[in-house]
C-alpha cells in the first residue's frame, strides 16, 4: 500500500475504514452522496461491500420508500427488495442488474429494466452505473443514475 | 503582531524526544534554524498546495550533510511524492535540484493502515479539499492530537443531518484532545466561497464538537485577516462553542506552545 504509481499493484478494496475504532466512510462515497444530494436524477450509492449506502430525493420517488426510511442495507438484501424484470417481463437475475455489474464486475453499465419498487408500484427505469475507484487499484464502490421512463403502449 | 504569517507548520515532540513536523510552510524555515541534528526529522504533509511546502526549500537539515529527513504524503497514482516535490525544487522556481540537497532524503506514500514513528501511533485519511489531501491524528501516551489543517467538512449539506462516519474527517478528530482546524472564513465570506475547500467558522466549530474535541484551534487565518479580525472569529467560535466540559476555542499563533499529557 502507498506504492501508488501505476504497476501491477493488487485491487484494494477499502471498505469501512476505523481510526482507533471509529468508523469513517471513504472520502469518495462522502463527496459522491454530497453530489447525489444536489442531483435532481435519481442516483444511488453502494460501497465497496456492495452495501446500499445512500440514495437521493429524486430516488425515492422510484424506489417508493424514503432513504430515512429505508436506511442503508446490505449487499445481500437490497436487490432483493425490488423486484427486477427485463423487458420482455422475465425476471431479472441481480447479476445482470447494471449497479451489480459495476460493483462485481468493475465497470460501468447501462440497462433498461422494470423495477417494483418497495411501494409496490412498478415502473420502467433506465440506469447507468458506474464503479467508484479512488486511485487505479482502490476500489471504494459505486454510483448510479436512473430514470423512470415513459412506458410505450403496445401498438 | 499576535498571531503571525507564516504558512502552516506544526511541530511535535513526545517526552521521548519523537519529532514529527506537520506541514512544511513557511514557518518551517524558523524551526530548522532552531532544530539540533539528533536524529531523524519525519515531515508530514497534508498535501503539496504551496502555502503547506513553501518552506521546505528553506528548511536547514535537508541541507546538512549526514542528517536523515522522511518527508510523508499523500499518494498519488501518475506520480511518486518525490517526483511531485522534485518540481518546486528545480529551476526556473529554485536554483537547485532536489538531488542537491546534502541530507539523506526519503520519501514515502503515507499508508491506509495506523502506522508508528518513535512510539506516536499516526492515522491519515484523506479530506475534503481540492487534491488530495490528508488530515493526521496522532496519537502517543494516551494523549491524542488531530491535525486538518485545509478542510471543507461538507458541501452543500447540513453536517447536523450527518451520521458521523459521513462527516470527511470525523475519524481523525473523535475525542482527540487537540484539534487544529481550519478556520479561514467567516460564515459571512463563507457564503461566496463554497467548495473553496476550506471552513467557516461555525464549520470549524460544529465539526470540533460533533468529534466531541477536548479543545479547539481555530487554524489556517486568512492571510488577509488582521489580528483585531481574528481575534472576532475566535470571539464568534466561542459564542458558538456550547461544551462547558470542553476548553473554548482559541487560535493558533506563532509561537504557540500545547502540552498534553
Amino acid at each position: 500500500m502507498g506504492e501508488g504509481v501505476g504497476g501491477q499493484a493488487q485491487e484494494t478494496v477499502l471498505g469501512l475504514r476505523r481510526v482507533e475504532g471509529r468508523p469513517q466512510k471513504h472520502l469518495a462515497l462522502i463527496l459522491a452522496r454530497e453530489l447525489a444530494s444536489q442531483l435532481a436524477t435519481a442516483a444511488f450509492i453502494a460501497d465497496a461491500t456492495g452495501g446500499l449506502v445512500f440514495f437521493n430525493e429524486p430516488a425515492e420517488e422510484i424506489l417508493g420508500r424514503t432513504f430515512a426510511e429505508a436506511g442503508p442495507m446490505p449487499a445481500e438484501g437490497w436487490a432483493s427488495q425490488f423486484s427486477l424484470a427485463d423487458l420482455d417481463g422475465s425476471p431479472l437475475p441481480m447479476e445482470r442488474m447494471p449497479a451489480s455489474v459495476a460493483l462485481m464486475e468493475r465497470r460501468p453499465a447501462h440497462g433498461q429494466l422494470w423495477m417494483t419498487g418497495l411501494d409496490g408500484q412498478r415502473r420502467l427505469v433506465s440506469i447507468t452505473a458506474a464503479p467508484l475507484f479512488s486511485s487505479p487499484t482502490e476500489f471504494v464502490g459505486m454510483i448510479a443514475l436512473f430514470w423512470q421512463e415513459p412506458e410505450q403502449d403496445d401498438a | 503582531m499576535r498571531y503571525g504569517g507564516n504558512t502552516p507548520c506544526v511541530e511535535v515532540r513526545t517526552d521521548e524526544g519523537t519529532l514529527l513536523i506537520l506541514d512544511a510552510g513557511t514557518g518551517i524555515k524558523r524551526l530548522g534554524a532552531d532544530l539540533e541534528p539528533d536524529g531523524p526529522v519525519h515531515v508530514l504533509l497534508t498535501h503539496l498546495h504551496l502555502d503547506h511546502v513553501e518552506g521546505l526549500r528553506f528548511f536547514a537539515p535537508l541541507w546538512r550533510p549526514g542528517a536523515e529527513v522522511h518527508i510523508w504524503g499523500p499518494p498519488s497514482p501518475l506520480h511518486t511524492l518525490e517526483e511531485r516535490i522534485a518540481r518546486a525544487f528545480s529551476p526556473p522556481l529554485f536554483p537547485l535540484e532536489l538531488a542537491d540537497t546534502a541530507a539523506h532524503v526519503t520519501f514515502h506514500d503515507v499508508p491506509h493502515e495506523t502506522w508508528e514513528i518513535g512510539g506516536v501511533r499516526i492515522d491519515a485519511h484523506s479530506v475534503s479539499h481540492p487534491g488530495p489531501t490528508l488530515g493526521y491524528r496522532l496519537s502517543a501516551n494516551g494523549s491524542s492530537f488531530a491535525y486538518i489543517p485545509d478542510h471543507e467538512p461538507v458541501l452543500g449539506v447540513e453536517m447536523a443531518a450527518l451520521e458521523p462516519e459521513w462527516i470527511s474527517g470525523h475519524g481523525l478528530a473523535a475525542r482527540v484532545d487537540v484539534l487544529f482546524h481550519d478556520c479561514q472564513f467567516s460564515e459571512a465570506e463563507y457564503t461566496s466561497r463554497v467548495g473553496w475547500g476550506h471552513s467557516s467558522v461555525a464549520h470549524a466549530v460544529e465539526f470540533a464538537r460533533r468529534s466531541e474535541v477536548g479543545q479547539l484551534v481555530l487554524f489556517h487565518h486568512d492571510p488577509d485577516r488582521s489580528d483585531d479580525g481574528v481575534d472576532g472569529l475566535v470571539e464568534r467560535a466561542q459564542e458558538l462553542w456550547d461544551d462547558a466540559s470542553a476548553e473554548p476555542p482559541v487560535a493558533a499563533c506563532e509561537g504557540m506552545t500545547l502540552e498534553l499529557t
